[in-house]
């Protein structure tokens, strides 16, 4: 199953972090530190995973992609594949670029309910759900009509290029 | 308007992200966040907060969390949100709870009534929202309240809420087994849910099922078979291809659940091989989920009853792997690689070097992964090569979490396959110093029993040369600065022990460095134990020896020290110590008998030596001995008269003492014994039991009983080192070699391992510009590119019953890898891993720690002597023995090129046909000059140039 995701960026700033096994604040906090140590040593062109048995515990790994200016991160243990841990990040960025149309770190810091509301879409109780990103699309959206509401928005400044590298 | 569907924030909250975004230390981040959450804490409790607001409330504390400050004022507002009946602030309050939340805190109770309710909504949303809910928060106790509506859902119309549902009651199943364990069949029902989604979701819970009771699910086979060749042959809707692919995490999930039901039971695999076959065939290997699913493949592959076919396949993708550019995929290639090795061992040749170079690489992923691999090869021939490498890279490291992995994976290792005792010491004092304070400490007990008991044999002069090199080297070691406590524990008792046995070095030499030890050490009291204890046998040896005593003056001052000592146990010893100083020698030779740390002590539990005491002690008018039994029935009337009282007591509170256990009336230990207790010179209680059981197994389980067992060592099993084999097992292999051989020991000295490293020595002097990574491909792969395979199989095998499942394979069809598979089974693994070694262990070299070095000795006759040994040991071990003997003998009748060939140019395509696997062995030995520079050629043009060259790693090649 997998055990947590989280989105750091490259100054070790938590911009998402969802543990599905209950875990103490301040043990969330020193994982997240440690992650972010691990992946900010690792020099570019080497391969997207990670021991994480020093961090997590036994039977535990960990797959990164680094974008733009973005780390995201799944730990899991080996009841999962790696490759297809790397592509399900795809997976959950793609719908990301969807749902925000080349979406940078700033969108994840603002729609921060609703990066959660896809990710328990893709991920329910540990378990990979739903890997079709139109799926995804099609229930957000749903809350998304609900959302439409009179009251103006303020415009969100984005950062003028694509963070998404592929 | 907004931005581009996100949802509603306000600007406060965008300016709080900015402030934080912009914060240029942690100090003034924290500052902001503080400010943040003061006014929250006054906002949210305001009354009257419109629903939107406090939506945005909640939303803030969650993200203040996230960045780990205390949110928890706010939990109580997030769980009266998640009353709410509007849907979106109900979903936020969900959200919320999930984050900040565990299934034991108290605010749940408040949660479950709504979860209850909300489970029952007619809005799908919210239904799915609750589920969520469920997944995260539900505990086992409050399992029963949610759980028929939940198993209600599983028949929801819309297959968001049936997938959810499904999960939340694979997570009542991981929670408590128990609660849900008669609507498994739940699970079943929906594999064949009309969704392609609820199917596959189906599939999470049903691998854990399966991964804990594989046969009940035997008859679920077919219907996995046919949904993957469904999937496979894409006839799934297409919005469920991913990159080209069909449903690729379907797949993966299939093939995994088939792997597991697969393993073991050829009548499974043999419904799996032709879809297996034909994903293998479509898979996409130029995009990463393709190879995922490859990669699943693989595993698949090496997890079910083999097939020639399929392996092969497989081989194929691992070179794949391996040749990629792509880092990812070199890590799967090995990882794949480690699987596959279980099964056709001979794979591994053909990517020797692909492994090398993922040794160098800079990934140290990559490079763990690689280590992880040669762990999984190790055999006799090559482990020293191995091993040295772990070392090496153990010392590169800073990672304790690694490095303990790693000086525990060298130590298992060591134990297992060293060549020679010396070797195993050397090894081990190099774990110890650089990584003495990681490892467990039953390793230097082990250590030092090794060093104790020599061979268990009755070759005294091998033992005594062990036991003196082992002296040298660690009166070498002792000069550097800052040893692990563990380390120098070992030091000290294998210099008291043997430090003067051999008359090399002066008793004040050694009680001199034993002193140097116990002052440089001075806040470790371990170590100062067994520094003084280490003295009193050297001067007790000195004293039965007839010398005479003369206690250097920092010795006597150490013990002046240690007598006022705050440690107990050092005063003790000190004042042990001065007390045997002061015996005669008839006395001190019967409490320190010279080298017999080994000898079994009866342990008289009658006492019976005290007879004679006691007799005289009642004819003096002493109170006879009143067992407890009796003695307690006493106490009762005695306290008669107090019944009142205790009558009383006896309904409420206890206030009298409990009894004494049983067990504490114990033996002490009678005083002859001494010497022999001193494996584990510390006396505290904890210590003993720490140590003693690594000695033997019985023991161990009967220390849990707490009854001291310092000195059973009787008739127990010996555990480690070279004795793990019984005493007899041992004797009769190697007398069989001594007997057939027909040669001296001297020759024997010379082990096939001895020999395949001067072999490859003296190709190294021959040909000139062999290229050094080729070497140590040869090295590490040398036995297995050899004419034969089967020795490495039988090692893998006996390794650890970690590779249980796959000696429940049933063996390929040909024969001859059955009686591979059977042999390890019919007799203990030691014999096999020991066979070989204990060859050498018996050759009465000069200095054996040198002996190393000195291994260029001619061969030939030796070659000779092994074959007529092999013959022999057949009667034995049929394949095993001969097989060892054959193999160094193969490789120095052929010239360089031949070899280079046998191990650059492995016949690849032959590789996993078990039935033909003999042909080609013999095939592949024949000279095949054109090959080799082909490879070579290709080895050159793809990087891999001797051009490169690294000192390091060649080291243990040129001696």
């Amino acid at each position: 199953m997998i055990k947590a995701v989280m989105v750091i960026n490259t100054q070790g700033k938590p911009r998402l972090a969802k543990f599905f096994e209950y875990l103490p604040l301040e043990k969330q906090q020193e994982l997240i530190r440690n992650v972010f140590g691990v992946l900010c040593s690792r020099p570019e062109n080497v391969s997207n995973f990670v021991e994480a048995e020093s961090i997590f515990g036994p039977d535990s790994r960990l797959v990164y992609k680094h974008f733009a200016t973005l780390y995201v991160i799944f730990v899991f243990d080996s009841s999962e594949n790696e490759l297809a841990m790397l592509d399900l990040i795809q997976v959950l960025v793609e719908t990301l670029d969807r749902c925000f149309k080349n979406v940078c770190e700033l969108d994840i810091v603002f729609n921060y309910s609703k990066i959660h509301t896809i990710l328990d879409d893709i991920i329910c109780g540990g378990q990979v759900l739903e890997t079709r990103s139109t799926e995804i699309m099609r229930a957000v959206e749903e809350i998304s009509k609900l959302e439409a509401a009179p009251n103006a928005i303020t415009l969100i400044p984005k950062s003028s290029s694509g963070w998404l590298s592929r | 308007m907004g931005s581009q569907g996100g949802f509603y924030q306000s600007k406060e909250f965008l300016d709080l992200v900015k402030s934080i975004g912009e914060a240029r230390s942690k100090a003034e981040e924290d500052r902001i966040v503080l400010g943040e959450i003061d006014t929250l804490k006054r906002r949210i409790s305001e009354p009257d907060i419109p629903k939107r607001k406090m939506k945005e409330y909640i939303i803030r504390l969650v993200y203040v969390e996230m960045l780990g400050h205390d949110a928890s004022f706010g939990y109580i507002h997030a769980v009266k949100m998640t009353h709410d009946d509007s849907l979106l602030v109900k979903r936020t309050g969900y959200l919320a709870v999930t984050l900040f939340l565990n299934e034991d805190h108290d605010l749940i109770i408040l949660i479950v009534n709504t979860i209850q309710k909300d489970l029952k909504s007619d809005n799908y949303l919210v239904v799915c929202a609750a589920l969520n809910a469920v997944c995260k928060l539900i505990n086992e106790e409050t399992i029963p309240a949610v759980l028929p509506q939940v198993v209600e859902l599983l028949a929801h119309p819309k297959e968001a809420v049936r997938k959810k549902a499904i999960m939340a009651l694979h997570r009542f199943y991981q929670k408590s087994p128990s609660s849900v364990s008669h609507l498994v069949s739940n699970f079943r029902k929906r594999l064949c849910d009309n969704d392609p989604g609820v199917m596959g979701a189906t599939l999470c819970p049903l691998f854990d099922l399966i991964t804990i009771d594989v046969n009940s699910y035997k008859d679920l086979v077919i219907s996995f078979v046919s949904i993957l060749k469904q999937v496979a042959e894409r006839r799934l809707p297409k919005a469920y291809d991913y990159h080209q692919m069909p449903a690729p995490f379907i797949q993966i999930k299939l093939l995994k659940i088939l792997a597991l039901l697969g393993s073991g039971d050829k009548q499974a695999s043999e419904n799996m091989y032709t879809v297996v076959g034909d994903i293998f065939r479509k898979c996409d290997s130029s995009s990463n989920i393709g190879n995922a699913v490859l990669y699943e493949c693989i595993c698949c592959v090496s997890s079910i009853y083999p097939n020639p076919k399929l392996l092969e396949s497989a081989a194929d993708a691992i070179s794949r792997f391996l040749k990629s550019d792509s880092h990812n995929l070199k890590y799967m290639g090995i990882d794949a690689l480690g699987r596959l090795i279980k099964i056709s061992p001979e794979i591994a040749e053909q990517h020797q070097l692909a492994v090398i170079d993922c040794l160098e690489d800079p990934d140290d992923t990559l490079k763990r992964k690689t280590f992880e691999l040669l762990y999984k090869m190790t055999k006799s021939t090559n482990v020293e090569v191995i091993v040295d490498r772990m070392i090496d890279y153990m010392i590169s490291i800073n990672d304790n979490h690694f490095k303990t992995e790693i000086a525990s994976r060298c130590v298992e290792l060591a134990e297992q396959f060293a060549p020679s005792n010396q070797w195993f010491i050397q090894t081990m004092n190099k774990v110890f110093e650089h990584a003495g304070d990681l490892v467990n400490i039953k390793v230097a007990h082990n250590l030092m029993r090794l060093i104790a008991e020599g061979f268990g044999e009755d070759d005294d002069t091998a033992d005594s040369q062990l036991r003196s090199s082992a002296v040298d080297s660690y009166l070498h070691i002792l000069g550097e600065p800052k040893l692990p406590s563990v380390f120098l524990q070992v030091i000290c008792w294998v210099l008291g022990e043997y430090g003067t046995a051999d008359g090399k070095y002066s008793a004040s030499f050694i009680t001199g460095k034993l002193c140097d030890v116990a002052e440089a050490y001075s806040n470790d009291e371990t170590v100062k134990a067994y520094a003084v204890t280490a003295l009193m046998k050297i001067y007790a040896f000195e004293i039965a020896a007839g010398s005479k005593v003369d206690m250097l003056p920092e010795c006597q001052s150490l013990m002046e020290e240690f007598l006022a000592s705050h440690s107990t146990d050092l005063q003790q010893r000190a004042y042990e110590l001065q007390a045997v100083i002061g015996l005669d020698a008839h006395a001190v030779e019967s409490i320190m008998p010279s080298d017999a740390s080994c000898e079994d002590i009866e342990v008289d539990k009658a006492l019976s030596f005290l007879n004679g005491y006691i007799q005289d002690s009642i004819e003096k008018g002493a109170q006879p001995y009143i067992p407890e039994s009796e003695r307690s029935g006493m106490l009762n009337i005695s306290k008669f008269r107090n019944q009142d009282h205790h009558e009383a007591s006896s309904h409420g509170l206890r206030f009298e003492a409990y009894e004494l256990p049983k067990q504490t009336v114990q033996s002490r230990i009678p005083p002859a014994s001494l010497a022999s207790t001193e494996l584990v010179p510390v006396p505290e209680p904890m210590y003993a039991r720490e140590s003693y059981p690594t000695t033997t197994v019985s023991s161990a389980s009967s220390d849990a009983g707490s009854t001291e067992l310092k000195l059973r060592l009787d008739g127990v099993q010996k555990k480690w080192g070279r004795q793990t084999h019984s005493p007899a097992t041992s004797t009769s292999s190697t007398t069989s070699q001594k007997t057939v051989n027909g040669i001296t020991q001297v020759d024997g000295s010379n082990t096939s391992n001895s020999r395949t490293r001067e072999t490859y020595e003296s190709r190294k002097q021959q040909v000139e510009i062999t290229p050094e990574k080729q070497k140590l491909a040869a090295s590490l792969f040398g036995g297995s590119s050899k004419t034969e395979k089967k020795p490495a199989t039988g090692h893998k095998i006996s390794k650890s019953s970690s590779y249980m499942v796959e000696k429940s394979h049933v063996p390929k069809s040909s024969m001859e890898i059955a009686s591979e598979k059977k042999a390890p089974i019919q007799q203990p693994p030691d014999l096999l891993d020991f066979g070989e070694p204990t060859i050498q262990s018996n050759a009465p070299s000069i200095d054996p720690f040198k002996e190393l070095e000195g291994l260029l000795e001619p061969t030939t006759e030796v070659a000779s002597a092994k074959n007529h040994s092999s013959t022999a040991a057949a009667t034995k071990s049929p394949d095993i023995m001969g097989l060892y003997t054959d193999t160094p003998a193969g490789i120095h009748n052929k010239d360089d090129s031949d070899i280079l060939s046998g191990l650059s140019n492995p016949p690849v395509t032959h590789m996993l046909d078990g039935t033909t696997r003999t042909q080609v062995a013999q095939s592949s030995k024949g000279p095949n000059l054109k090959d080799s520079l082909q490879k070579d050629a290709l080895v050159r043009q793809m990087g891999v140039t001797p051009s490169s060259p690294n000192p390091i790693l060649f080291k243990d090649l040129l001696g």
